[in-house]
C-alpha cells in the first residue's frame, strides 16, 4: 500500500471516529450524566478547605451560588 | 511553610510548593527573556562572554518559562483539581514530593548546564542525556500519581479538565522519550537516534505537540476548572467540551510538518502539516467558544473581578493565536513569515496572552484557597497586573507583526536582474525600532509578575497571621 492508500484509509477512520463520538455525546440519553459531570467542581463545596474543619464549617456556608445554567 | 495549612483530606502541600515555584519560575523565565531581548537592541550586553551569549540564554528563557513556569503551574493546577473533581486525596504523597523536587533539580540542572553550552540543538529540547533521564522518570511518577488519582476517584464522573490534564501528561511522556532517544557519547554529549530529515520531523513532531498537549490541553485543563469555578457557573456545553477534547487530540498530532515547510520533508508530508493544521482551527475554536461562553449571563463580573478578567482575555488570546496559527501554516502565508519575528510574536501572542494569562488567573483564584484565605490580600493589584500583563502582549506581538512582515517582504524583495534587493543586515537594522517596542513589552510583564509576587507574599503572610488566632475547638 502506498502513503496515499493509507492517509485515505487513516481518514475514513478518523472521520467515523469523529462522526460516533459527536452522535454519543450529543444524544439525549447522555444529558443528565453531563449535567451531573458539569457541576464537579461545585460538588466539592468546602471553600475555605485548608482552615480548621470546625472553623469552616460554621464560616463558610456556599448555598448561595447565584443564577447556575442548568 | 506551616503545617496549619493542612486539608484534612487533600494533600495540598505539593500544591503550594508548586504554586509558589510558578510565580518565581516566571519572574526568572521573563526576565531572562527581558535580557535577550535587550541584547537584540543592544548586542554589547552579552558582555563578550559565552556564558551570557544570546544562543545559550534564548533556550534557557524558553525551558524557564515553557518547563519552570509553565510545568510548574500545570503540576499545581493539575493536582489541585484532580483532587477537588474526584474527591479523593492524592495518591502516594511521597511519589508526588518526589514529582515536586524531581522536577525542580531538572530546572536547576538546565540553569547550570545551558548556559555552559551543553545542549542537544533540539529545539525545547534542548537539554542533555542525563537530565533527559531524570525528566522521563519524573514525568512518568507524574502520570502515576495524577491516573492513580483518578482511578480511587469517589466521583462517578471523570471532570473533563481531568481528560485534558491526563491526554496533556499521558502524550508529553511519549513525545519526551520518543524525541530525546539519544546515544550517549560522553557524561554531557550524545548523539540523536535519528537523522536527517527524519530527525527534523521527529523534531517538529515532537515541538509543535509540545505546544499542542503542554501548552494547549494541559491549559485547557485549567481553563475548564478555573473559569466555571472564578465565574461560579458550570461550562457552557459539557457535549461540545467532549468533541473538542477527542477532536483537539486527534488533529493536532499531525500538524508538526507546518514548522518544516520548504525543506528537505517530503512536499505530500509539508500539504499533509498544512491541511491538518488549518482543519485545527475548529477544536481549538470549540474550546475558546466554550470557555466564553460559560460567561454568558455573568459578563457583569468582568467588571469587578480582575482574576475572571485574566481567565477572559487569556481565551481571547488563544482563539486569537489558533487564527493565527492556522493561517500562518497555509504554504504560501508561511513563504513570507517563516524564519522573521511573527513566529516569535505569534507564539508569544500564545504564550504570554494564552498560556501565561490563564495561569496567572488560576493562581489568584488558587493561591488564597491554599492559605486559608477567600480573597488575595489585594483585588486593585491584581487589576494592576492585569493590565500591565495586558498592554505588555499587546506591544509585544504588534511589534513583531511589523517586524516579522517587514523582513518578510525585505528578504524576498528582487531587482529586475534576478539579485536580492536588500542585504541581510539592512532588513536587521530596519527591525532596530520593533525590538525596542518588544522590549517595553517584555518589561511590562516583568513589573506585572513582580506586583504579582508582592500580592502573593502579602496573601501567605497574612493568612499565616489570621490562622493564629483561631480557637482550637475541637
Amino acid at each position: 500500500m502506498d502513503n496515499g492508500t493509507v492517509n485515505g484509509i487513516i481518514i475514513i477512520l478518523l472521520i467515523i471516529a469523529f462522526t460516533g463520538i459527536t452522535l454519543w455525546a450529543y444524544s439525549r440519553r447522555r444529558k443528565r450524566d453531563f449535567d451531573e459531570a458539569a457541576n464537579l467542581p461545585f460538588a466539592d463545596e468546602d471553600e475555605q478547605p485548608n482552615r480548621d474543619t470546625s472553623a469552616s464549617r460554621e464560616a463558610e456556608s456556599r448555598d448561595d451560588k447565584g443564577e447556575r445554567n442548568t | 511553610m506551616s503545617t496549619a495549612f493542612e486539608h484534612p483530606t487533600y494533600n495540598y502541600k505539593v500544591v503550594r510548593q508548586f504554586a509558589i515555584m510558578t510565580v518565581v519560575w516566571g519572574i526568572v523565565g521573563m526576565t531572562l527573556g527581558v535580557i535577550i531581548a535587550a541584547q537584540l537592541v543592544w548586542p554589547e550586553l552579552n558582555m563578550g562572554l559565552p556564558w551570557t551569549s544570546f544562543g545559550r540564554l534564548r533556550p534557557l528563557h524558553t525551558n524557564a518559562v515553557i518547563f519552570a513556569f509553565g510545568g510548574s503551574a500545570l503540576f499545581a493546577t493539575s493536582y489541585y483539581v484532580v483532587q477537588r473533581t474526584c474527591q479523593v486525596r492524592l495518591f502516594a504523597d511521597k511519589l508526588a514530593a518526589f514529582t515536586f523536587w524531581g522536577w525542580q533539580a531538572v530546572i536547576l540542572a538546565a540553569v547550570v548546564s545551558l548556559p555552559l553550552g551543553y545542549t542537544s540543538t533540539k529545539e525545547y529540547a534542548e537539554l542533555e542525556w542525563p537530565i533527559d533521564i531524570l525528566i522521563a522518570l519524573v514525568w512518568i511518577s507524574y502520570a502515576i500519581v495524577f491516573l492513580m488519582t483518578i482511578k480511587q476517584r469517589r466521583t462517578s464522573h471523570i471532570y473533563v479538565a481531568n481528560w485534558f490534564f491526563a491526554a496533556f501528561i499521558l502524550t508529553v511522556a511519549v513525545l519526551h522519550i520518543v524525541n530525546s532517544a539519544a546515544i550517549p557519547v560522553s557524561a554531557m554529549y550524545s548523539v540523536s537516534l535519528y537523522s536527517g530529515a527524519i530527525d527534523a520531523m521527529t523534531q517538529w513532531w515532537y515541538g509543535h505537540n509540545a505546544v499542542g498537549f503542554l501548552l494547549t490541553a494541559g491549559f485547557l485543563g485549567m481553563m475548564y476548572y478555573f473559569v466555571p469555578k472564578q465565574a461560579e457557573r458550570p461550562v457552557y456545553s459539557y457535549r461540545l467540551s467532549i468533541v473538542h477534547f477527542w477532536a483537539l487530540i486527534m488533529v493536532y498530532m499531525w500538524a508538526g510538518p507546518h514548522h518544516l515547510h520548504y525543506t528537505a520533508l517530503p512536499n505530500w508530508t509539508q500539504s499533509l502539516g498544512m491541511v491538518l493544521s488549518i482543519i485545527l482551527l475548529a477544536p481549538s475554536w470549540g474550546g475558546m467558544i466554550n470557555g466564553m461562553m460559560t460567561l454568558s449571563g455573568a459578563w457583569h463580573k468582568l467588571r469587578t473581578d480582575p482574576t475572571l478578567r485574566f481567565l477572559v482575555v487569556a481565551l481571547s488570546f488563544y482563539g486569537m493565536s489558533t487564527f493565527e496559527g492556522p493561517m500562518m501554516a497555509v504554504k504560501t502565508v508561511n513563504a513570507l513569515s517563516h524564519y522573521t519575528d511573527w513566529t516569535i510574536g505569534h507564539v508569544h501572542a500564545g504564550a504570554l496572552g494564552w498560556v501565561a494569562m490563564i495561569t496567572i488567573g488560576s493562581m489568584y483564584h488558587l493561591i488564597p484557597r491554599l492559605f486559608g484565605r477567600t480573597e488575595m490580600y489585594s483585588v486593585n493589584l491584581i487589576a494592576v497586573h492585569f493590565w500591565l500583563a495586558t498592554i505588555g502582549t499587546v506591544l509585544y506581538i504588534a511589534s513583531m507583526w511589523v517586524n516579522g512582515i517587514l523582513q518578510g517582504l525585505m528578504w524576498r524583495a528582487v531587482n529586475p536582474d534576478g539579485t536580492l534587493m536588500y542585504t541581510f543586515i539592512e532588513a536587521v537594522e530596519a527591525s532596530g525600532p520593533g525590538y525596542i517596542v518588544r522590549l517595553i513589552g517584555g518589561l511590562c510583564w516583568v513589573t506585572g509578575m513582580l506586583v504579582m509576587a508582592f500580592n502573593v507574599f502579602m496573601t501567605v503572610r497574612r493568612g499565616e497571621g489570621a490562622r493564629q488566632p483561631l480557637p482550637q475547638t475541637a
